[in-house]
């Protein structure tokens, strides 16, 4: 009997075995021709074996860890909807905080799969295209768990039973749709400073950590498990995000001030994205762990700038914004809920007064702008509704050209004045939500020309219902906007008080304790 | 010095990774949230195989890690025995 026990490889041995030595200079084409979108965007690199894979991850490892991360969640979803766990959540006004993530955050997870593919192909490096093919595939997991969680809620709770049809279409999820648009018809190198940094690096962690925990702590036992699973491969992704970025600027000194600039794009791109979590925080978790300004100071303020410190040392500089966003934040969740308060007739969520105590509560994290400008407010609301005059908007919101978010921001030093500009380009009109995304439309004003409005649409009249003749003269506008969106007018929006899902709600957990 | 952080799921593994992580890193911050654990050590946190395995009395892979990881930053540095996570490099 052979008694020499082979020694099991190292993990760095085995990383460089199971990587490196996949990949080959090719000989019949050049290595330019095979990899033809690594040059346009000016990126310089030299040597691609500089890549480091700090995680040192391998495909057979890959498979195994992912395999078991899908049995553990696919065991608490069944566990989920056998156990009718959609009734153990705090209250149902929490499932319209479902109805918007759903809603918005699938698409972007297959998007971003679309991405990575796409980087693993273009991207000369073994490192790199092991890397983006492993994120590619997580992320098309993300989008497949997601889709199919949204089944243990669509089938009991209205708004999100056609997600795919709305994600192209309803007003407000043009803003992550756009976003994520954007960032794929970037380069390889812009795409993956976009996402993989400035996004997965930067921002999710506020996406994933408090929001999907805020979950558990309002008993939604599905979302905490399809969020954290997949917040269990981000943290991988930052990892990569963050050797993406020590990588290009190693490699060439001219790489830093191209990179410079995608970052105070992209990370301005993703705090306004993050406009809609932070509603989410505030104001539709019925119990709290933190508010948004808190999360904001931990994921952000303090992990976010360790990074820009550690990257000081390249000639990263903290991008512009973050003058600004330090500012927003004291207003940011109350601005979004007011948005979507008075948008209450296009939603495919219900909104709500915040409660006395939920108010309480809300001066208490926010003391210096809550009472002062926001409790008054919604106690007018209030007044308007004993009226039985619930407020709505009637008109459609003006929209930034770039974030696509309606002008709901204010000045940073005056809470009074919307922020509002406007710039002139080839004689026509375009307008933006603030000096930041002003900026990115003039640098690339030819790709945001492009941008599909969708409250422009409408008054186009291109978002009317299949076969509706607007010159009817009983022809309703708002009627026909909704049935194009495939959304119920009295089932489907309005204010959550007298919804069906309110009277469903408490019939089903009047029936879960007693007969 | 910049803190870095890792946040692990709260669960029967995580439980003995997170004793693991507070004996070596004498300046660990353990923070609990629902249904997760944050934990903080300023400069470098360090998880050893070996505090893991002395826990959880099983042979433990370093990269099992993954299967219940939220989130984390700085740096990262991975072989059989540690992971470190660090600004100072």
């Amino acid at each position: 009997m052979d008694m020499n026990v082979k020694k099991k490889l190292g993990l760095k041995e085995k990383y460089a075995l199971m990587t490196r030595g996949l990949g080959w200079e090719t000989t019949y084409e050049s290595m330019d021709a095979v990899f033809p979108q690594t040059r346009y965007e000016g990126i310089r690199i030299h040597d691609w074996d500089k890549w480091e894979d700090p995680f040192r991850l391998t495909m057979d490892a890959y498979w195994k860890y992912q395999a078991e991360k899908e049995r553990k969640l696919y065991a608490i979803v069944d566990a989920y909807a056998q156990n009718n766990g959609h009734l153990g959540v705090t209250d149902a006004r929490y499932i319209n905080a479902l109805k918007i993530f759903l809603s918005a955050v699938p698409s972007l997870e297959y998007n971003a799969h679309r991405g990575f593919a796409r980087l693993g192909r273009e991207l000369p490096g073994v490192g790199p295209q092991i890397a983006c093919q492993m994120q590619a595939i997580d992320e098309i997991r993300h989008a497949q768990t997601q889709i199919h969680s949204l089944s243990n809620y669509n089938r009991f709770y209205n708004g999100f039973h056609d997600w795919k049809h709305m994600n192209d279409r309803l007003w407000y999820l043009s803003v992550p749709k756009s976003f994520f648009e954007d960032a794929c018809t970037c380069g390889p190198f812009e795409f993956i400073i976009a996402i993989g940094f400035s996004f997965e690096y930067v921002l999710t962690n506020l996406v994933f950590v408090p929001f999907i925990s805020g979950a558990a702590y309002n008993g939604d036992m599905g979302a905490m498990t399809f969020g954290f699973s997949a917040q269990s491969d981000e943290a991988r992704h930052m990892t990569l995000g963050l050797e993406v970025i020590k990588f290009m600027l190693e490699q060439d000194p001219a790489n830093l001030p191209i990179i410079q600039a995608w970052i105070d794009k992209w990370v301005w791109r993703g705090v306004r994205l993050l406009s809609i979590v932070a509603m989410l925080m505030d104001y539709m978790l019925p119990k709290r762990i933190m508010s948004w300004k808190e999360a904001w100071e931990v994921y952000f303020e303090e992990n976010g700038m360790a990074l820009f410190k550690d990257l000081a040392r390249y000639g990263i500089k903290v991008p512009d914004c973050v003058e600004l966003i330090k500012k927003e934040k004291d207003h940011l969740s109350h601005q979004a809920w007011n948005a979507f308060y008075t948008a209450g007739k296009i939603t495919n969520f219900h909104t709500w007064l915040p409660t006395e105590e939920e108010m309480d509560w809300l001066s208490s994290k926010y003391p210096d702008t809550f009472d002062r400008l926001y409790r008054p407010r919604f106690e007018h609301y209030r007044e308007l509704e004993k009226q039985g005059k619930r407020f709505y908007n009637t008109t459609l919101p003006m929209l930034c050209q770039v974030c696509q978010i309606p002008m709901m921001f204010t000045e940073a030093d005056d809470p009074t004045q919307i922020s509002y500009r406007q710039v002139t380009h080839q004689g026509d009109k375009y307008h933006f939500c603030s000096d930041h995304c002003q900026h990115i439309f003039e640098r690339e004003p030819d790709k945001y020309v492009e941008a599909w409005l969708p409250a422009h649409q409408i008054w186009q009249g291109n978002c009317f219902a299949e076969g509706a003749d607007p010159t009817a003269p009983d022809f309703d506008p708002l009627k026909s906007v909704l049935d194009y969106w495939h959304l119920a007018y009295g089932r489907d929006n309005l204010d959550f008080e007298g919804s069906e899902d309110q009277k469903n709600f408490a019939a089903w957990r009047a029936q879960a304790t007693r007969n | 010095m910049s803190r870095v952080f890792i946040a692990l799921q709260a669960n029967e593994d995580s439980r003995c990774i997170v004793e693991a992580i507070v004996d070596d890193n004498p300046e660990a911050i353990v923070n609990r949230q629902p249904a997760m654990v944050k934990i903080d050590v300023p400069g470098r946190l360090v998880i050893r195989r070996a505090s893991i395995e002395e826990r959880l009395g099983r042979h433990f892979d370093l990269q099992e890690v993954h299967i219940h990881l939220i989130s984390l930053s700085g740096h990262v540095d991975e072989t059989e025995d540690e992971m470190t996570l660090s600004w100072d490099r």
